[in-house]
């Protein structure tokens, strides 16, 4: 049996973004809530805890002006849906899904929960076909594959919207055609928005986009709301449109916060620096919707960005991230403050999935080596700069002298390539260039054989 | 008595009236759609229930009822190469009930009831039969026999026995007091399987990665635990262990952890070929599964689902391997938990039992003889992944696995961003089984194993100082001999130590091919000190020389080993002489 239309006059309490309500019968978790007050004003709610005494309802608008004795209660019987499909493509929705496009509502292909279900990991498959991103530091270093989810930390005044952007500008996904983009703004300021969606508007992407947008000035628990509705969106256009979908959300840091308050509403006790205790369950209940299915065309791909607060990694929020998703890509204020663009910092990102998308037949067979070696010169070079510093450049090894002069060029060159775009045989073809500056004796990684194959490419190229 | 509703849901837990008669961890059946849920708490006439499915949509009021007896598992044959979720659903059997996506509510069995097992009988009728006494066998996989056998906790006189086809439900014979015996049984996983005895730990569990193997080994029913920040290669680590380790069988435990990576397993394994057994490695392997958006109770519960299975092929005498990534979550479903009922939290809000459940976790490795005739010898090894809130290993979970593992794999980030790897802090890592194994590794080898692996370790101990001089003064300031340390060090750790995953050759290294590795980088490092006494410092050339001989031998197939080490020892020669 569902309890469907029952309605309630008057909450016993309100405190903050939650109302609790005594009594209440045959209630269920997760249930989708409707608060009136005289039918002007409507809030939504959602049921985030049960009880006979007591049952506690997280209201998504801001309660400005909620009389708990006086609202009228409404329980829904269902849970939050959210109109998805095709149609929507092109359009701007807030956090309750209304057009903010001066169109009319959506009414899509299908209402859709917004709170998905796990996929079954028999049932997945393995992400490998490689997305041209059109940046060297990521395709080359840090390949994304479909179906990845691959978070970019940023910091204050650091640009990982704008890296998300150029992304979206630039990428080109293996199947072409049928790709598609849904931004979530979570808790950023009008003017990110703006200038991101002008750089979609620009370059075209914006019609085969769907945006969700969440600002610093909206309701903070709708923050709550919109990534899953996001990822609905995502998931039908998908699985069942077959579409390969980039999600971008932004930021992350927002969403936590906005979490840490319910929590903190609930008396609840916190985890590490006040964030709730199941913060990773929540978190990857969101990030673990990125896949792709055995059976299936499309592919969800997912790129978060989030701000390190005081630009810290160990921060909670990067921490718990970077345990659930498949790698991360780390902006460096050092490198964004001599002008370093993108300033990504390549010593602690990862893509967890590269191997899977590199190699023959999919990006170029040394790919793994080549980018090995780099990776061990540029971190002997770096850790040279840090010993120049106390020692001082003629202190240093012949070895290290040479790693030094390699890490300055490589991030200038090679991770500051400016907005522009580079294919990845561009990308290939610099690095080569950056590690043949150095004697063959020091590049340890590399083989004779691809050494000698490389030598024999750079004769037919000449 | 009225039947018992549900007057609370939050989170993960529901409360629910009248209960007075359910006992701790007893099951539950919760809600109209029957969700699966433990008891764990008993107050008055109030239980609180863990449930281990999504909660979301359950409703006051719905009706909860008893199960009568705790979490089981269902062991028997047909376990290895399943895939499982955390409360023993067969993952492919969900996948055929609700598709592409997992829903609360459905039962699926954990073995395929459906399939047949040809029985063997062993024993005979009116032999006198007790727990872990070997009934029969069946073939679980072509050329892997799977002995049946007699429940522990029952004895009795066996009444009858029929060869024949069966699946694991049927009654294969029967005890005198009527207990029917069958392919399959269930036992609770809280519950430690028995054994007759605990044994030395004096084999090695053999992991094919140099770091482990030469320096820091792990005996065959022994615990490591793998603490390791995110990016330091923990995951690509475990799999290589699930992959390449010396195991009859590996309970893969993914607990909490990500969903692509489960499918990347999926999609090698039954590809890769074990070398030892010539057939594909999923067939010696069972997944557990419970990715980290998957119900949490379920994640608490998945690793004693996983440790159950084990000990139920160690019963049967054969060497198991338990990989578990990661604790941590599993923790942190305790946590969660822990907070939702309102107890006391202490260090990181962790529960005040976080330390001593872990121990009782890692205490079920062991190499046993086990129960019953006739005498067999199994082996549970228990590798622990522990994933440290930024990398920081004062934290809880860290701190509780090093006061019981017997060895640690530590992971160190600024390795895995130099992408050297394995990623094994040198300094901070041990064994406190490496004493009790040289005797094996000299037999096993070669008499100066233990000498070797000795010297070795106090070279890197030499290097770290020399660097630490180094990173004062310069290495242009240190003198020849030390000069000669950090280059020695260095071919040690990058070229001897160092393996990567996604070699062709050099995935896994064989004993010997440690052992060779091992030795000439050794002599290097002794012809180097001879050629210092003799007041001539080491040719560079010569040394760089050295190093890329050592590296093409660690990169070629196992097969040209002989050749490659046979050039590296001439390359040695130029260096300055032998040994």
């Amino acid at each position: 049996m569902t309890a469907v239309g029952r309605t309630y006059r008057g909450a016993s309490a309100a405190t903050g973004p939650l109302i609790f309500l005594e009594r209440a019968h045959r209630i269920a978790l997760g249930e989708w809530v409707l608060i009136e007050l005289e039918k002007e004003t409507t809030w939504r709610g959602q049921v985030i805890d049960a009880g006979e005494e007591i049952t506690v309802i997280q209201v998504f608008e801001e309660p400005y002006g909620l009389p708990p004795a006086q609202v009228k209660i409404s329980l829904t019987g269902r849970v939050a849906t959210a109109p998805v499909g095709r149609e929507l493509l092109g359009r701007a929705l807030d956090g309750a899904a209304r057009p903010i496009d001066d169109l009319p509502a959506p009414v899509g292909e299908a209402m859709v929960p917004v709170w998905g279900a796990p996929m079954n990991p028999a049932r997945r498959s393995r992400p490998a076909e490689f997305i041209e991103t059109g940046l060297s530091a990521i395709d080359g270093m840090n390949t994304l594959v479909c179906g990845q989810k691959l978070p970019i930390f940023s910091g204050a005044g650091l640009p990982g919207l704008e890296i998300a952007a150029q992304i979206v500008e630039h990428a080109r996904a293996p199947r072409g055609e049928r790709f598609a983009v849904v931004f979530a703004a979570m808790g950023i300021t009008a003017r990110e928005t703006d200038s991101f969606l002008r750089r979609f508007d620009e370059s075209g992407a914006l019609e085969r986009s769907v945006v969700y947008v969440n600002e610093a000035r909206d309701p903070t628990i709708e923050r709550l709301l919109v990534p899953r509705m996001a990822l609905a969106q995502a998931e039908f256009l998908a699985f069942k449109q077959g579409f390969d979908v980039l999600v971008i959300m932004a930021d992350v840091t927002h969403y936590c916060e906005a979490l840490r308050e319910i929590g903190a509403a609930r008396e609840e006790i916190p985890g590490r620096r006040g964030y709730p205790g199941y913060m990773y369950t929540d978190l990857a209940g969101i990030f673990e919707r990125a896949g792709i299915l055995r059976e299936l065309e499309g592919s969800v791909t997912l790129l978060p960005v989030l701000t390190m607060p005081d630009d810290d990694i160990t921060h909670p929020i990067p921490d718990l991230t970077g345990y659930i998703t498949e790698g991360q890509i780390v902006l460096s204020r050092e490198l964004a403050r001599r002008a370093v663009n993108p300033p990504i910092d390549l010593l602690p990102s990862l893509s967890r999935l590269m191997n899977a998308g590199i190699g023959r037949d999919r990006t170029v067979p040394e790919h793994r080596i080549w980018a090995d070696e780099l990776y061990a010169v540029y971190a002997r070079g770096r850790e040279a700069r840090l010993m120049a510093s106390i020692v001082g450049e003629s202190g240093l090894g012949k070895g290290d002298r040479v790693a030094l002069t390699f890490a300055d060029r490589f991030e200038e060159d090679f991770v500051g390539q400016g907005s522009e775009r580079r294919s990845l045989h561009q990308t290939i073809e610099l690095g080569w260039r950056l590690l043949e500056t150095l004697p063959r004796s020091e590049l340890i990684r590399i083989d004779d054989e691809t050494w000698t194959r490389r030598d024999a490419q750079r004769g037919e190229a000449r | 008595m009225s039947p018992a509703r549900i007057v609370r849901v939050s989170g993960a837990l529901v409360e629910a009236v009248p209960l007075e008669g359910a006992s701790l961890f007893e099951l539950a059946r919760v809600g109209e759609r029957r969700l699966l849920a433990e008891v764990i708490r008993v107050a008055g006439e109030r239980a609180t229930l863990q449930v281990y499915e999504d909660t979301a949509g359950l409703r006051l009021g719905e009706p909860v009822d008893l199960g009568g007896h705790g979490l089981t598992a269902h062991l028997g044959p047909g376990l290895l190469g399943s895939v499982l979720d955390g409360i023993g659903r067969s993952l492919a059997a969900t996948a055929a009930r609700t598709g592409d996506y997992i829903h609360p509510g459905i039962t699926a069995e954990t073995l395929d009831p459906e399939r047949r097992f040809e029985f063997v009988p062993g024993a005979r009728t009116g032999e006198r039969l007790t727990g872990g006494d070997v009934l029969g066998h069946v073939e679980e996989q072509p050329g892997f026999v799977h002995p049946i056998l007699v429940p522990p906790g029952l004895e009795g006189t066996l009444d009858s026995i029929r060869p024949g086809n069966f699946t694991v439900g049927e009654m294969v014979g029967s005890l005198d007091d009527g207990t029917k015996l069958r392919l399959a049984h269930d036992w609770p996983v809280r519950r430690p399987r028995p054994f007759q005895r605990r044994l030395a730990f004096d084999r090695p569990f053999l992991t094919g990665q140099r770091v482990f193997d030469f320096l820091f080994p792990a005996a065959e029913g022994g615990t490591v635990a793998v603490p390791g920040g995110f990016g330091t290669g923990k995951t690509v680590i475990e799999q290589s262990l699930a992959k390449y380790a010396e195991a009859d069988v590996v309970v893969f435990i993914g607990c909490g952890e990500r969903g692509n990576e489960m499918a990347e397993l999926l999609s090698d394994f039954p590809d890769l070929v074990d070398d030892r057994s010539g057939r594909s490695l999923m067939e010696r392997t069972v997944l557990i599964v419970n990715t980290s958006n998957m119900p949490v109770a379920a994640r608490e519960a998945s690793v004693y689902l996983g440790i159950t299975i084990a000990e139920y092929y160690r019963d049967q005498g054969r060497r198991v391997a338990v990989v578990a990534d990661s604790l941590s979550r599993w923790a942190e479903a305790l946590r969660e938990i822990a907070a939702r009922l309102q107890e006391m939290p202490s260090e990181e809000g962790m529960p005040t039992y976080l330390g001593n459940r872990l121990g009782k976790l890692y205490e079920r490795a062991g190499r046993v003889e086990a129960l019953g005739r006739p005498q067999r010898v199994g082996s549970l090894t228990f590798v622990g992944a522990v994933s440290p809130p930024g990398g920081d290993f004062s934290e809880p979970v860290t701190q509780a696995s090093l006061r019981v593992a017997g060895g640690l794999w530590a992971l160190d980030p600024t390795l895995a961003h130099q992408r050297h790897f394995p990623a094994v802090d040198l300094e901070a890592s041990y064994s406190l089984y490496a004493a009790g194994l040289m005797e094996w590794f000299a037999n096993a080898t070669h008499d100066d194993w233990p000498s070797v692996r000795s010297e070795s370790l106090r070279l890197l101990q030499l290097e770290r100082d020399v660097r630490e001089i180094a990173g004062l003064v310069g290495p242009e300031a240190l003198q020849e001999g030390d000069r000669f340390i950090l280059e020695i060090g260095r071919i040690v750790r990058e070229i001897v130590l160092s393996q990567s995953a996604f070699s062709e050759h050099d995935a896994a290294s064989p004993l010997e091919k440690t052992y060779r590795l091992a030795t000439l980088a050794h002599r290097a490092y002794r012809a180097g000190l001879a050629s210092l006494e003799r007041g001539r410092a080491p040719d560079p050339a010569a040394l760089e020389g050295v190093g890329r001989m050592l590296a093409s031998v660690r990169d070629a197939p196992f097969e040209d080993l002989d050749a490659r080490v046979a050039d590296a020892e001439a390359a040695l020669e130029r260096m300055g002489g032998g040994s």
